[in-house]
């Protein structure tokens, strides 16, 4: 079955997982998963070089940037002010002018300040960002956020690394059949089925790190992960069959013996 | 004259040679301009500029890079 393909801020992409690259054990593991889970858009965030390299070295000695499209984010930043200092910061990295914008309103459920989310939203695409906003499953938020200008609205499916699955799937569904922008489902994702469920409402495409980094073989989560997204895709495209309160057989009534 | 100014780099206090451009403190710091992005007092300071600018006394320094993130 042929689809459209996926197309963000002017970019097209053939696969609609993401992955980011946060939390894996060592680098090696991440580079395999990033790999086996054929994502093409990979998150990093912005910090602070280690002085006293006691540390780990950044993300882009165990990633090739010219094979992956990097995706920065803001998280950690809990104001408008500092993500967009962030984004900024991020675009001198000199990679694209892509910023995947949160600004987080609450520290024990990470769900985003949507109120600080629209205003440096509005502040990056005046400066020439095409922003990728996390947002919750709030159709009004995802509206306003298309108005604002956004490449694309993220709703979380559930809280960041919660691995809950999708909560709300009413909520996401409403979205995607709401806005003209892409809508990529950010976190929450725990598992295969997760995946297959969220990207059976319609949507554009998954975002998703934890349920990778935190698997036991991360490796193999990230095969399974790609299985889903792709599975879920086509079941969307396939239209799936109404859904009967009562049976209805799959065999003839006639031919029956007597 | 001490030939020394203490300077916030990442939010630490290090003593930079007096006069100092940005690029001669990412030298010192043994960092790649090319794999650091440079802020100065808030204000970023692109890779061709890094040695046009000096720091001064109490000027605020961060250094970025891109790590793991989702």
């Amino acid at each position: 079955m042929l689809d459209i393909p996926f197309t963000i801020g002017g970019r097209s992409f053939h696969s609609r997982l993401m992955v980011g690259t946060g939390k894996y054990r060592d680098n090696d593991t991440m580079a395999r998963a990033i790999e086996a889970s054929g994502a093409e858009i990979v998150t990093v965030a912005v910090r602070r070089v280690d002085l006293d390299r006691t540390k780990e070295e950044g993300v882009l000695y165990h990633l090739d940037a010219k094979r992956y499209f990097l995706l920065a984010n803001t998280a950690g930043c809990y104001a408008a002010d500092d993500a967009v200092r962030y984004a900024r910061l991020a675009r001198e990295a000199g990679f694209n002018e892509f910023i995947k914008l949160e600004v987080i309103g609450d520290q024990e459920t990470l769900l985003p300040d949507v109120q600080g989310l629209l205003v440096a939203a509005q502040t990056l695409v005046a400066e020439g960002f095409k922003v990728l906003a996390y947002t919750n499953e709030d159709l009004v938020t995802a509206l306003r956020l298309e108005d604002a200008g956004c490449a694309a609205v993220m709703p979380l499916a559930s809280p960041i690394g919660s691995g809950l699955g999708l909560l709300n799937p009413f909520g996401v569904r409403t979205i995607k059949r709401r806005l003209k922008v892409p809508v990529v489902v950010d976190a929450g994702v725990g598992t295969a089925s997760d995946a297959c469920l969220t990207m059976e409402q319609g949507v554009d495409g998954i975002l998703m790190n934890t349920a990778l980094a935190a698997a036991r073989d991360p490796v193999a989560m990230a095969r399974a992960m790609r299985l889903a997204v792709e599975a879920g895709r086509t079941a969307y495209l396939a239209g799936r069959m109404p859904k009967r309160e009562v049976a209805v057989p799959s065999s003839p009534l006639e031919g029956m013996l007597d | 004259m001490n030939d020394m100014v203490d300077v916030t780099v990442n939010g630490e206090v290090r003593a930079v040679a007096r006069g100092a451009t940005l690029l001669e403190l990412l030298e010192s710091l043994a960092l790649d301009p090319r794999a650091v992005v440079v802020e100065h007092n808030r204000t970023i300071v692109r890779r061709p500029r890094l040695a046009a600018v000096t720091v001064a006394p109490g000027d605020a320094i961060e250094l970025v890079h891109f790590v793991g993130g989702g």
